[in-house]
């Protein structure tokens, strides 16, 4: 057993501390979303569906709670699918060759900047849920103090499951193409139908059936719902739809995650073992 | 025990259809600097990405520190240190993380680890810089670092591609120091250079290889004694004519005709050859402009062995060399 990985994660980690900007940005990118795309968002959406009726006794969910789970979606999205990127500059500058060269199996390598990924995103989910709270993100409403820890590794088990998959899928992007540029436009044109195709910010009860059908099939939804699930509880409200999740169904999206990160690393590791040095 | 930290046979190698590395064998003895002396495309680094199973073996055998490559290249990979062509070192790491993360990677337990970098941030003198960011670094500077990276394992053999590729003279000079300085430490160097001067100041044993092939293997003293002791340099008014009546001569060993100048490898004692030389070609009716006498540098030893001087793009770094043989005296 190679226990390696642990220093390509140390390595990742100190010039993730190392970079102000790239630490800042990372830090307050959340924020950001929450800010401005949560509340200017959840405004006009609160406005229009105010005149809805709600389900009488099911707790009722504001929009900006229900989209705040979306928003940890979409920047753990973003920011695990360009993680991959610096794998790219890695392999252009030939810093990995020194670890290519070395005995150690290349999956170190793949787990190494992982598991860092993880640990940005696990920061940047903890930065959306407190900072959500400030602003009336409404998560773990009544829940005692166990509940809400359960919740909440609950949440970080998902969104780490979550990060692994779309960062072997960025690193097998990366391992591949030569060009950073060549990279920029298969993760946009990657993450358009990811973004829309998904419940993240909002019911997809309205979509198309072939949409509709799409969605299920999304890790973003899967990742949304099952932070819901945690955060939002099993029976709610919102935007005039009623909305039950139940064992079988967070169940589903934890084993709908797994499957799709096991997918992307036998891709990521069948990428590296083609690279040359 | 074997004394061959290196053992090649038969060793060949294709890009599709191309031959980079044809059929070649050496041995690298234990503590001395072997170089691969050769231009651009000769086939150096192919045979560097083979021994360090960088690339897979196509065909022939290899062992390092008797470890077969094709099917022990762990063991390989844990026996030897490379510095690769191309620098790279971690540009937004210090000098000291650098080395940290080789030594984790490479599994040595934290108390070796600090031991070792404390010993080889002195062995290149970088002590100074030890929490510098390596992009701060001069370029010889970073070499270094990359060489203290290379001996972190204390490898049974540092590999060394081009390593002074690039550098100005002073700094290659100083790279130079080191490296003495690592093989008296007891390390055996494998290094590839298409530097004439480099070969000539550090090696033990030179392979001169081109076209994929090596055209000869010895002491730099042997090489340069396969041409005699002395060779004489003659220019004249119709090379090509001297040429000719000079291979008749029985104390003439060869001739090679360079640009401006004819190049007389001679059997025996300069002295007495030259007068017969002078005479011969001028019976001949033609006019010897200059005469100068040297003793064979690498430069002559690679012309006479490949038929050719280094080529275009080369041409500008001999002169670099000539400057160094100018410092050096
Ligand atoms: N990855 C490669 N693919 C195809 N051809 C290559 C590759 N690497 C080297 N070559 C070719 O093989 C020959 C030997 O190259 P190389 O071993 O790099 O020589 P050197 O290091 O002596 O300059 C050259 O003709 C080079 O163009
Ligand atoms: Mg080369």
């Amino acid at each position: 057993m190679n226990f390696e990985f642990r220093a390509v994660y140390w390595r990742e980690m100190v010039k993730f501390f190392r970079f102000k900007s790239t630490l800042f940005s990372s830090l307050i990118q959340p924020v950001m979303w929450l800010a401005f795309f949560g509340l200017a968002m959840s405004k006009s959406f609160d406005k229009l569906t105010s005149l809805l009726p709600n389900t009488p006794g099911i707790p009722n969910v504001d929009y900006l709670t229900y989209m705040g789970a979306g928003i940890i979606a979409m920047d753990v999205l973003f920011s695990s699918l360009f993680g991959g990127t610096s794998l790219l500059f890695d392999k252009k500058y030939s810093l990995l060759k020194e670890t290519l060269a070395s005995p150690i199996p290349r999956i170190n390598i793949v787990m190494g900047i992982g598991l860092s990924s993880i640990t940005k995103a696990f920061i940047q989910t903890g930065i959306i849920i407190i900072f959500g709270k400030l602003i009336g993100m409404n998560f773990f409403k009544g829940y005692d103090i166990i509940q809400t820890l359960v919740s909440v590794v609950g949440i970080f088990l998902l969104v780490g499951i979550f990060t692994l998959g779309f960062f072997f899928l960025s690193g097998s992007i990366a391992i591949t193409v030569d060009q950073p540029e060549g990279m920029q436009s298969i993760l946009t044109l990657l993450s358009m139908p990811l973004f829309f195709i998904s419940n993240a910010l909002y019911p997809v009860d309205s979509f198309p059936e072939v949409l509709k059908f799409l969605s299920i099939f999304n890790p973003l939804t899967l990742l949304s719902n099952g932070i819901r699930y945690f955060a939002l509880g099993t029976n709610f409200s919102v935007m005039g739809g009623h909305y039950i999740y139940t064992t079988a169904d967070i169940t589903m999206y934890f084993m709908g995650l797994i499957f799709f990160a096991l997918v992307m690393l036998s891709i990521v590791l069948w990428r590296f073992d083609k690279v040359d040095v | 025990m074997t004394t061959n930290v290196i053992e090649v046979n038969n060793l060949e190698h294709k890009y599709n259809d191309l031959k980079a590395v044809d059929d070649i064998s050496f041995t690298v003895k234990k503590g001395e600097i072997f170089s691969f002396l050769g231009p651009n495309g000769a086939g150096k680094s192919t045979v560097i990405n083979v021994l360090t199973t960088l690339r897979k073996i196509q065909k022939g055998e290899a062992k390092v520190n008797g470890y077969n490559v094709a099917k022990e290249s762990k063991e390989v990979r844990r026996s030897i240190g490379i510095v690769f062509q191309m620098m790279c070192i971690d540009y937004e790491m210090t000098v000291f993380e650098n080395l940290e993360y080789h030594g984790k990677i490479y599994s040595m337990p934290k108390n070796e680890r600090r031991n070792r970098i404390n010993e080889l941030i002195k062995l290149t003198e970088l002590e100074a810089k030890r929490n510098t960011l390596a992009k701060d670094l001069s370029g010889g500077m970073k070499r270094r670092l990359e060489l203290a990276r290379g001996l972190m394992t204390k490898p049974a053999v540092l590999f060394l591609d081009e390593p002074t590729v690039g550098f100005d003279i002073q700094t290659r000079m100083r790279i130079w120091e080191y490296l003495r300085k690592i093989k008296r430490e007891g390390t055996t160097i494998f290094l590839t250079t298409h530097y004439m001067e480099e070969a000539d100041q550090l090696s033990d044993r030179i392979s001169i290889i081109d076209h994929g092939k090596i055209i000869a293997t010895g002491s730099v003293l042997d090489l340069k004694n396969q041409l005699g002791e002395d060779l004489i340099y003659l220019e004249t008014s119709d090379n090509k004519a001297a040429a000719g009546v000079l291979k008749t001569l029985e104390s003439v060993k060869g001739v090679n005709e360079d640009t401006k100048f004819l190049r007389v490898m001679l059997e025996g004692d300069v002295t007495h050859i030259l007068p017969k030389i002078m005479d011969k070609v001028r019976q001949n009716g033609i006019e010897i402009t200059t005469v100068n006498i040297k003793k064979p540098s690498m430069d002559d030893v690679f012309i006479h062995y490949t038929g050719h001087g280094l080529r275009g793009e080369e041409l500008e770094e001999q002169h670099e060399n000539i400057k160094i043989a100018e410092v050096l005296k």
